[in-house]
């Protein structure tokens, strides 16, 4: 009987990923054209060799892991949900943290897959799996990365499937499992955060990494970029689909920002201020960031857009006024998520690699077909987050349930993404 | 007319004939082996690491890899797997008084280990320092081309793999694609690396290489004397380093690397660290030694000095 039920809910969640309006699938064709043009670009990086990449000896990572670093921290943030909701019991966020976890499953799925097309033997990747291939754990950051990366990733799925099944079947999820898995995956999450920030930082070999405060720094810069993506997303979800969300629970996830960013912020200037006071050999990747260093100056405007762009939103977000009104907390949203890219992406990255080991300047800046593939993983991403938000919003608007017999599923929602003016009757704003 | 469209247009035809290919190449991939796949690819694809082939396995794996090597390259290929010889760790000695900059260490290591030629891998950098600012790396010019070497107020800096006893490059490699081996050489297996890049990361001198392209390696120039470890021809997207020519060195003992060997003014020198009788030892003992980047403790087996 069991087997047959979740079979039931199975074949529901098929059905309902095939139906939608319109938008739902020009939405969804978009998202596939992006991604069969991330397909197309990374054939030709297979057939021939990352040299199509604009990565070198002197830079051999690039845009591919930058976009990988800054996706782990978007995942680690679906925990600033968790902790109001499961260990404070706020009822505004508990009835979305559940979107988190997706988003955090969302971004996993593009953390792999960006490291997937860094490597540069991807048919090899079995030699990562323990037993059979030749694991270096505990030996290597990577190693633990591979390993945490995929319990967080199983984690967030399990979880928020096991909610989303149970309240199909208009049941509340068994507590005694939610909870303890609920609660794991807050250390989980800074885990995931703080075993890639040690994969950089325990590189003797790179001042610009080799410092202490940059796991502190990751998760800071986190827990302000994740957040604004969800603030972003929770004002589009309720807009176009019946999914009711509170103003409260937006704004104080925007209030949880603005501490994030000052200690980002905080933490920025402490290592600003230790390379520059000191002025040893060591300052030189931060003056190639910051300044330029002779003559080299291609990631200098980025930067000073990325700190203009955190501070401002630092500002946006602390003041009541403009973090409660939408025009102010959208725009701080947008100004937060550049920022941190910028600065939790290439920023860190390419500096740790300029001037390399021996002193050379290589000034790295991605290709089109790098550009393309990143695309393509984007819309993955985005792709997998639909599919997800397709099956969960019908779910928790109780319109996709378990029938009568309690084995066929009855669909209800057949739109999805419905014209906002549709929605107007039920305004749950204020 | 279409016909001639596409005749006037070869490059668009070739760029979509290589596009085909890759799709073909990426199902081929994701797909069951056909049936008259040669034997060769899957054997490959499920070799085993390096140090956890049984004897008869390695000899498999050697033979294979010979027989596919000798025809590519039209010539008899020799792949050895020679151990460590007991009792030897190997060290290596540079003289910054009589490096004069020819880069000819660096064209001999191409040759001898079977780099790719194009885009070039050289396992040997050479740096152009001022005299006046001593081993300052910030200040090194790494791509100095006079017509004449040495130039005035300049000292040259060769670097290559320091072969260190404590070498972060192997500790961080998420597979163990690369080890130190008993007599102190740091090698990759490279049908086992998956092409991380990690261990680039970690090295303080830059001595690992990445194959970005398929490595271009013409068959007349290819040496057919070849350890499984050194200078057999890599696939691409794998990382390789200086092995200190270990198919040189396990084979023929006290025999040197093509760098010392070829080196016009004596300044590279190479021996057995455990020998108390070997020139490296007394270079050691008796000169005025430093290693690079001391304050990373990786202990190099690569040893600076003035003899002069």
């Amino acid at each position: 009987m069991p087997m047959k039920m979740i079979w039931g809910f199975f074949k529901g969640t098929l059905t309902l990923v095939a139906k939608g309006s319109r938008a739902y699938y020009v939405w969804v064709s978009c998202l596939l054209v992006l991604i069969g043009i991330g397909v197309l670009a990374y054939i030709y990086q297979m057939e021939n060799g990352l040299i199509v990449t604009a990565m070198r000896d002197q830079v051999s990572w690039g845009f591919y892991i930058s976009n990988f670093t800054f996706l782990v921290g978007v995942a680690a943030a679906a925990v600033l949900l968790v902790i109001p909701a499961y260990v404070y019991h706020w009822k505004p966020i508990k009835e979305i943290a559940v979107l988190g976890e997706m988003l955090a499953v969302s971004a996993m799925v593009m953390c792999l897959l960006f490291v997937t097309v860094d490597i540069g033997r991807p048919d090899r990747f079995w030699h990562l799996i323990p037993k059979i291939g030749l694991l270096n754990f505990p030996q290597s950051m990577l190693s633990w990365d591979v390993v945490v990366l995929n319990i967080y990733l199983v984690l967030n799925l399990t979880i928020s499937v096991f909610i989303l099944y149970n309240l199909y079947h208009k049941r509340e999820p068994n507590k005694a499992f939610t909870t303890p898995l609920l609660l794991f995956s807050i250390p989980a999450a800074i885990s995931i955060h703080t075993v890639t920030a040690f994969l950089y930082n325990g590189l003797a070999a790179r001042p610009f990494w080799n410092a202490s405060i940059l796991a502190p720094r990751f998760l800071a810069s986190a827990f302000c970029s994740g957040p604004a993506f969800m603030i972003m997303l929770f004002q589009i979800i309720r807009k176009y689909t019946r999914i009711e969300i509170k103003n409260e629970a937006i704004f104080k996830v925007a209030e949880l920002i603005a501490y994030s960013m000052f200690i980002n912020l905080f933490l920025l200037g402490a290592e600003v201020f230790k390379e520059y006071y000191s002025n040893t050999v060591h300052l030189a990747p931060l003056q190639y960031l910051l300044q330029g260093l002779k003559g080299h100056s291609d990631l200098v405007p980025y930067i000073w857009t990325a700190m203009i762009f955190n501070i401002s939103a630092f500002f946006l977000f602390l003041v009541p006024q403009t973090r409660e009104n939408y025009v102010t907390l959208n725009i701080g949203c947008v100004l937060i998520f550049i920022g941190v890219y910028i600065e939790k992406g290439m920023g860190l990255v390419i500096p740790g690699q300029v001037p390399d080991t021996l002193g050379e300047i290589y000034e790295y800046a991605p290709t089109g077909i790098e550009l393309l593939v990143s695309l393509g993983i984007w819309a993955t991403g985005l792709l997998v987050y639909t599919l997800l938000l397709r099956v969960a919003v019908p779910i928790l608007t109780g319109e996709f349930f378990v029938g009568e017999d309690g084995v066929k599923a009855v669909i209800v929602d057949t739109e999805f993404i419905r014209r906002a003016d549709h929605l107007a009757e039920q305004s749950y704003r204020d | 007319m279409p016909n001639q469209e596409s005749r006037d247009n070869p490059a668009f035809r070739m760029s979509r004939r290589k596009m085909m290919k890759g799709v073909a190449a990426v199902l081929g991939a994701l797909a069951l082996p056909e049936k008259d796949a040669p034997a060769s690819v899957w054997e490959s694809f499920f070799q085993k690491h390096f140090r956890e082939m049984s004897k008869p396995e390695l000899e498999k794996v050697l033979a294979r890899l010979e027989k596919e090597y000798s025809e590519k390259y039209r010539k008899a290929v020799k792949v050895r797997a020679t151990p460590p010889i007991e009792g030897v760790l190997y060290g290596y000695g540079l003289d910054l008084s009589r490096c004069i900059g020819c880069r000819r260490c660096v064209y001999a290591c191409v040759q001898e280990n079977n780099q790719s030629r194009d885009p070039q891998i050289h396992y040997i950098r050479v740096l152009q320092l001022n005299k006046e600012r001593g081993v300052d790396l910030e200040d090194a010019e790494h791509y100095y081309n006079p017509s004449k070497v040495p130039e005035k107020g300049h000292f040259y800096m060769p670097v290559q793999c320091h072969q260190c006893e404590s070498p972060p490059c192997t500790k961080v490699c998420p597979v163990q694609a690369t080890w130190k081996e008993r007599d102190g050489i740091v090698v990759v297996d490279y049908n086992w690396c998956i092409g991380c890049r990690y261990c680039m990361a970690a090295c303080p001198y830059g001595a690992r290489h990445f194959n970005w392209k398929k490595p271009g390696l013409p068959a007349a120039e290819m040496n057919p004397e070849t350890h499984y470890l050194g200078n057999r021809p890599r696939p691409v997207g794998v990382v390789e380093k200086c092995t200190y020519c270990i198919q040189r060195v396990r084979n023929a003992p006290g025999r040197y690397t093509a760098c010392v060997e070829i080196c016009p003014v004596g300044a590279r020198k190479f021996g057995n660290l455990l020998d108390p009788e070997s020139e490296i030892r007394y270079i050691i003992e008796n000169k005025r030694v430093f290693i690079l980047k001391e304050d990373l403790n990786t202990r190099p087996k690569f040893y600076y000095f003035y003899a002069t």
